[in-house]
């Protein structure tokens, strides 16, 4: 609104000084020149604080409630799976079982469904204690590299994962390395629920950031393995879970999206997900939840904005009333 | 140490020696420009650091951000102040050029020829004509004037109207203009010098040109470079300096840059910035390397090598070092720079400084020091054309024990003159031919027939003038015959010599024959002490002194006339001794000064003269005003002491005697100058508990002695008294004093308007010159240079305080807004593994500093707390700035809190609304910076007093512009945050977020402010509400408890800085009641009262000091 109020103000002055234009420059300037331009001089008075106060509580508190009421209205399920998916005999050392490419790592999880659930429903997993945005890992990709493939030889910012055996690594760094790879399969009644995985990357980043015709090279043939690994026959730009896991997150705790269930989900509905528990999250303590979710206008579910909200407008109410006793009291 | 100059000698080897004409003036060459001008700059602090951490950025292992961020910011600042020097240089280049290839006579081979004035040299004789400038220092050897003498107009060397007579060599008389250009000799002269009244050289010509005698040359015999010829057709004269070895050129310097207090402070404050930096670099190093060790290593996907290299431990505290960098903001500098010159050009355009006499604007040549002047603590001032017009009248006189003009306050129309002056009684026509004729004045005739008189002196003028109204004429001066008409009669007088005034004879005198019965005779005019001792024996000088005393008292100048008949012979002899003692090249003045005392005896005193300068308009508001702003005044003057304590009375200085209290200093030797500051201090000390205006008196003699031995108890007597009269004294001691009184750690403002005051004006924090009539020469070296001494006030209380307030706002704000950015860089790393991630892209931080933050704090130039006309009404107000209330350690504390408080509510709103799914890093960054400028903006509303069109347009056309060019820089698929800024902009959680920021992070602030503002009102907000709610002034009662949380809020100040200024200040404030009261009735008792609280206040911090 203010800036509005802005750029109205400003068109309006240009407007003016059209008409009598040499005049009114003049006397502009000479204004400017004794510092003597008309001046708006605000004052601080009980009556004015009072009221901003006020008005700001009036105004929040019903934004508050709102943004608060869409934010429950968004139903998640979030189940954290990474520590009962480890097999018992494994329970003391798990970072043993998940570097133990002989065991199985399949595992399979019930959810259930408490409220009616209304498509599009989107399916995430959330890595806590994961420091995607650790300076090391950030800094190592190429941003040309994702677009322009082997035809850009300087990879040198993604080390210590820029090349392998002489040959450059396509995509190169520690993000693309530690692509998160456990897999989900969805299951509801019978039937194995329909998941769409496309389009869940940002459009702008499939289109203009990761190359087209940018095929994997080399990647994941090293002796240390990170995380998933890619299909070498399609391009970067259409692997979706590569060009989501490298918009990387600024919290050490935070979810991507997996998949959209383009179905409702009635309550009382029970899925079993079965699922690939791949990633090695043990080493360091990190958690994996599976979380799925409604969305709102707001997006997901953070009841953080409606209460912070509420919070401010109701203390500028206090402080308002505070103010008016004060002033009552002790008028100045 | 001397030169020989060959006249005309193509061929002498003087041609090599000495450089040609070519004038420059220029800093730097093309080759040496970028060099010389990037070691200049990176000579200072704040300069080195941003190259270092621009250096350190370039090694990508550390840096946080693209080094652009840090190099594009610093070549701009540099390639900003570069070109400022460069385009200064070029104008310098532009106007030297034109000096240079300017064509003039020149006589080479024998013939003339017209030449640039570059290729003079020394020896060349140079032809001139009328208007012309002159383009280098020449001797004269030749004119049109038969008399030998031609006339010039000095202003662009000294500042000085009026024109000087030159005079070519007696050695050079009579040559044929013909022959002048075939002349040839040698000119024995010192080596260049800056001293522009003095030339002790020698002349001697070969022959054929007959007397191979030794000419002496004086000043007399020169003209220099940049002065214009006037009133002579042409002259001609042998280059003895040239180029940038004149007078003028010897004269030019860089001036020492001043530091103002306010820039000391800012500095100060940057080094604990730099601290802090410095403590959280170490302390998040450590973290830093402690998480890397214990949790990094575990995290397999950060891949940390096992063993790292020799400087693995360096790199995480370097990293934070470059990620805390911004700290110090870049465009401090420069936004300072660019809001001093604004102030300066303020006070250029100021309409209401401009003396409408003269039509002479206000002036600041240093552009650097405005915030100073809301700082100043004492004003040195000079008495005559400072405070007085320097417009001399003739008044009263007194002749042969009759005084003239007592009852009607105006000798001229005193009937008894009149009548004595009709009746031709010998001693009035005597006196009055003194009068006349004891004077350098050039007498003009005008085309209409009046005659005008160029005088040097106000006070030759004067006499002249009087003289001239009682009827003794001087009417022209051609050569060295005086013409004077008497009455009807027409007398003549012949100058044989003119014994020059200089300040320490006090006196002038000159030798003329009468030519009408061919007596020779002596007239004398000069200061009483010059002339009554050296009258003749019998004579009577008491009524003398005692008229001297009484006009003193009456605060008019007075100087004492006296004639002596001299014999035929003891002329010529005592003639050949002046010859010798002025061709003497060692000791010249000191040498004729001798001579001169030869003559000068047995002299009998004719009467005094007693001429008034009136006292400037406004003189005593300004000083009354500037007083009730707390500023201490001290009078230098050369005058005498009754004739100063006169003034000071009329100007509100001092008051009289039973308010005030007049404390005299002075003795003749050690001991009683000893006894004598003793008992004047112990005065001191008690009265201050009284309601009294004490000042205390000196001269220039018990000056001398307290300057040297007595340091220590004058400089406690300083510190003690509100005002003090010096008389009688030297320029340096008045540039003595000035250093008395900075060594205190005083702010010091001089003013003055004579070449007397240029030393003390230079000294001092802050120069002020008065454009006056003594010349300019006080305003080329002042600081800034008025027209009027009554615009010292607005200078200050206006210009000074507003310049004071700006600058604190924005130096503070400078600060804020950088610690703003880097404490949420430095909460991101407690979330990213200590691990020096920057949360923002280097564009966002680049423009950060440059862009959003930098254009709307600008505009604060603009931004007035309080009206001009109440500042004017209530300048007690100036405490605020004297005392540094602005910007302090304790304000700055504020800021840095606020900075912290907003970069916890910016980031915890950040990551708390783009949590989870939304965590995308250049969205948050994006969140974060954007709530940062959006708090940007609502702080500089907060903080701007009074709103002008420009203030809107910087304020909210800025964020316009923040919002603009993010989604330029958006829809740019290579950048980093390439969608960014579209996506956010579509998001409803984006807006709801931002405004939670704005809320979260303004509301404290307002109510806090509000708050403060209300119940703990500052002076400053009291009038406020009384200016803008047009509610009664005197509501000032009301605020009580107000200086009490001064004293609290100011409190740390005492810790850090040795002089505790609150303290000084503070009783007076609480003695509130007693000021207040003085606004409205201007009682003065009051108004004294709280003065004396004072100056006890500054006693017992005295003493806490010792």
């Amino acid at each position: 609104m203010d800036v509005d109020g802005g750029s109205t103000s400003s068109d309006s002055t240009r407007v003016r000084s059209i008409p009598i234009r040499s005049g009114q420059c003049k006397a502009f300037l000479s204004q400017f020149k004794q510092q003597s331009l008309p001046a708006c001089k605000p004052v601080l008075t009980p009556a004015w604080v009072i009221a901003i106060h006020l008005l700001l509580g009036f105004v929040f508190i019903p934004i508050g409630l709102v943004t608060l009421h869409a934010s429950r209205g968004v139903l998640e399920i979030v189940d954290r799976y990474d520590a009962d998916c480890v097999p018992e005999e494994f329970k003391g050392n798990k970072v043993s079982y998940i570097k133990d490419t002989s065991v199985p790592k399949n595992c399979t999880r019930i959810l259930k469904v408490h409220k009616y659930m209304k498509a599009p429903i989107y399916i995430y997993y959330q890595l806590d204690n994961y420091y995607q945005n650790h300076r090391r890992y950030v800094k190592s990709r190429s941003d040309q590299q994702l677009l322009h493939g082997l035809k850009y030889n300087d990879t040198s910012s993604c080390k210590p994962e820029e090349s392998n055996n002489g040959l450059p690594i396509v995509p190169c760094g520690l993000i693309a390395w530690s692509l998160f790879n456990d897999t989900y399969t969805f299951i509801h009644g019978t039937a194995e629920l329909r998941v769409n995985r496309k389009n869940i990357a940002w459009k702008s980043d499939r289109d203009h950031k990761f190359g087209k015709h940018v095929y994997p090279f080399n990647f994941q043939n090293g002796t240390l393995i990170g995380g998933g690994k890619l299909d070498p026959n399609i391009p970067l730009g259409d692997q979706e879970d590569l060009i989501v896991w490298m918009r990387t997150s600024a919290l050490p705790s935070f979810r991507k999206i997996y998949g959209r269930i383009e179905e409702d989900l009635e309550a009382d509905d029970v899925i079993v997900v079965h699922l690939m528990n791949n990633y090695n999250t043990y080493s360091f303590g990190g958690k994996k939840k599976l979380v799925i979710s409604t969305s709102s206008w707001l997006g997901g579910r953070n009841d953080f904005l409606g209460v912070a909200y509420i919070f401010v407008g109701s203390s500028a109410v206090i402080l308002s009333l505070v103010f008016l006793l004060l002033h009552v009291k002790n008028p100045r | 140490m001397k030169r020989f100059v060959y006249i005309n000698d193509d061929e002498s080897p003087t041609q090599e020696i000495y450089c040609d004409n070519r004038i420059s003036n220029r800093k730097y060459t093309l080759l040496n420009f970028l060099p010389k001008n990037l070691w200049e700059q990176f000579s200072r602090f704040m300069n080195q650091y941003f190259l270092l951490i621009a250096c350190l950025q370039l090694w990508s292992l550390i840096t946080p951000v693209n080094p652009a961020s840090t190099w594009g910011p610093l070549i701009f600042i540099f390639a900003v102040s570069a070109s400022k020097e460069a385009w200064d240089d070029y104008n310098r280049y532009l106007s030297d050029k034109k000096a240079n290839d300017k064509e003039v006579w020149v006589v080479r081979q024998g013939i003339k020829k017209h030449l640039q004035a570059q290729d003079i040299h020394v020896g060349n004789i140079v032809w001139l004509r009328e208007n012309d400038e002159v383009p280098c220092d020449l001797v004269l050897i030749g004119t049109s004037d038969p008399q030998g003498l031609c006339y010039l107009e000095t202003a662009a060397l000294d500042g000085e109207t009026d024109l000087k007579t030159r005079a070519i060599p007696s050695a050079c008389m009579g040559i044929d203009s013909d022959l002048l250009h075939k002349i040839k000799g040698v000119i024995e002269c010192p080596n260049p010098d800056k001293d522009i009244r003095r030339f002790d050289a020698n002349l001697r010509l070969f022959p054929p040109f007959i007397d191979n005698d030794v000419c002496p040359l004086t000043i007399k015999n020169t003209i220099l470079q940049s002065c214009y010829l006037r009133n002579t057709e042409w002259v001609c004269g042998v280059a003895v300096y040239t180029g940038n070895e004149t007078k003028l050129g010897m004269s030019r310097g860089i001036p020492e840059p001043k530091l103002t207090a306010m820039d000391a402070m800012i500095d100060k404050l940057t080094g604990a910035i730099f601290v802090f930096q410095i403590v959280v670099v170490i302390v998040l190093g450590i973290a830093g390397n402690v998480w890397k060790d214990t949790e990094a290593r575990k995290h397999w996907y950060v891949l940390y090598p096992n063993e790292g290299p020799w400087y693995e431990l360096l790199v995480i505290p370097l990293r934070f070092e470059l990620l805390c960098s911004i700290m110090i903001p870049i465009s401090i500098k420069v936004s300072l720079d660019l809001m001093k010159g604004l102030y300066a050009k303020f006070i250029d355009w100021d309409a209401e400084m401009i003396d409408h006499e003269t039509g002479c604007p206000s002036h600041a040549t240093n552009t650097a020091i405005s915030e100073d002047l809301g700082q100043v603590e004492y004003i040195l001032t000079d008495k005559t054309g400072t405070l007085t017009e320097n417009k001399m009248v003739f008044r009263r006189c007194c002749i042969n024990g009759i005084f003239y003009g007592n009852e009607s306050g105006n000798a001229l129309k005193d009937a008894r003159l009149l009548n004595a002056v009709a009746s031709g009684s010998p001693d009035v026509i005597q006196f009055l031919t003194v009068m006349a004729i004891c004077n350098t004045v050039i007498p003009v005739q005008s085309k209409t027939g009046a005659i005008l008189y160029k005088a040097q002196s106000q006070d030759e003028d004067a006499l002249v003038q009087a003289a001239a109204k009682l009827h003794m004429v001087f009417v022209s001066k051609s050569g060295n015959i005086l013409e004077i008409r008497y009455n009807a009669s027409v007398l003549h007088y012949e100058v044989l010599e003119i014994l020059e005034f200089t300040s320490e004879r006090k006196r002038m005198s000159v030798v003329v024959r009468d030519c009408q019965n061919r007596k020779i005779i002596l007239l004398s005019k000069g200061a009483d002490e010059a002339i009554l001792p050296y009258t003749a024996a019998g004579q009577q000088t008491r009524t003398f002194s005692e008229a001297v005393e009484q006009y003193a008292q009456m605060g008019l100048r007075t100087l004492c006339l006296a004639w002596r008949e001299l014999k035929e012979d003891e002329y010529h002899e005592w003639s050949l001794m002046f010859r010798e003692a002025s061709s003497t090249l060692v000791d010249r003045e000191w040498r004729i000064a001798e001579v001169c005392q030869r003559l000068e005896h047995d002299l009998e005193a004719l009467g005094i003269t007693a001429i008034e300068d009136r006292l400037q308009d406004g003189v005593p508001e300004t000083i009354e005003t500037l007083r009730k702003a707390g500023i201490n005044f001290w009078m230098l003057t050369g005058d005498k002491q009754n004739t100063a304590i006169q003034i000071a009375l009329s100007c509100n200085f001092i008051s009289p005697e039973p308010k005030g209290q007049l404390l005299l200093i002075d003795g003749k030797t050690e001991d009683e100058v000893s006894r004598s500051l003793e008992r004047v201090l112990l005065t001191m000390s008690i009265t201050t508990s009284e309601p009294k205006d004490v000042a205390f008196v000196v001269d220039g003699w018990a000056l001398e002695i307290l300057l040297k031995h007595y340091r220590k108890a004058f400089t406690d007597l300083a510190i003690l008294s509100r005002t003090a009269i010096c008389c009688r004294v030297t320029p340096s001691q008045k540039a003595q004093l000035v250093e008395l009184l900075k060594s205190c750690d005083y702010r010091t403002l001089a003013v003055g308007d004579g070449g007397n005051d240029v030393r003390m004006i230079q000294q001092a924090d802050i120069g002020v010159g008065i454009s006056g009539r003594e010349g300019l020469q006080a305003a080329r070296a002042a600081d800034y240079s008025i027209g009027k001494f009554r615009f010292l006030k607005r200078l200050i209380l206006v210009h000074g305080r507003y310049s004071y307030n700006r600058t604190a706002f924005l130096s503070q704000y400078s600060f804020y807004k950088s610690l703003l950015i880097c404490f949420i860089q430095i909460f991101f790393s407690f979330i990213s593994g200590v691990s020096g991630t920057s949360l923002f892209n280097s564009v966002s931080l680049m423009a950060y500093n440059v862009f959003y933050t930098s254009i709307p704090v600008l505009v604060s130039v603009l931004d007035k707390d309080l009206s001009e006309e109440t500042v004017m009404q209530h300048p007690q107000i100036l405490f605020y700035c004297q005392a540094g209330r602005l910007l302090n350690p304790s304000t700055f504390a504020g800021w840095f809190g606020r900075s912290l408080f907003h970069a916890i509510v910016v980031f915890i709103i950040s990551i708390n609304a783009y949590a989870y799914e939304k965590s995308e890093m250049e969205e948050v960054a994006m969140v974060a910076l954007s709530g940062c400028i959006w708090l940007q903006a609502f702080v500089v509303t907060l903080e701007t007093n009074s709103f002008t069109i420009l203030q809107h347009l910087a304020i909210w056309g800025n964020l316009i512009a923040f919002y603009v060019i993010n989604w330029i820089v958006s829809a740019i698929p290579s950048s980093g945050m390439y969608t960014i800024m579209f996506r956010l902009c579509g998001q409803p959680s984006y807006w709801i977020t931002v405004f939670l920021i704005v809320a979260a992070g303004m509301g404290p602030i307002l109510a806090l402010k509000y708050f403060r503002y209300t119940y703990r009102p500052s002076k400053i907000n009291t009038l406020q509400q009384a200016e803008r709610l047009g509610g009664p002034i005197l509501s000032l009662g009301n605020i009580e408890p107000q200086p009490r949380s001064l004293e609290k809020e100011v409190s740390p100040l005492s810790i850090t800085q040795p002089k505790n200024r609150s303290s000084v200040y503070e009783p007076l404030l609480s003695d509130s009641p007693n000021a207040r009261r003085s606004f409205g009735s201007g009682t003065p008792f009051d108004f004294f009262q709280s003065q004396s609280r004072l100056s006890s206040s500054s006693y017992s911090r005295n003493c806490k000091d010792n």
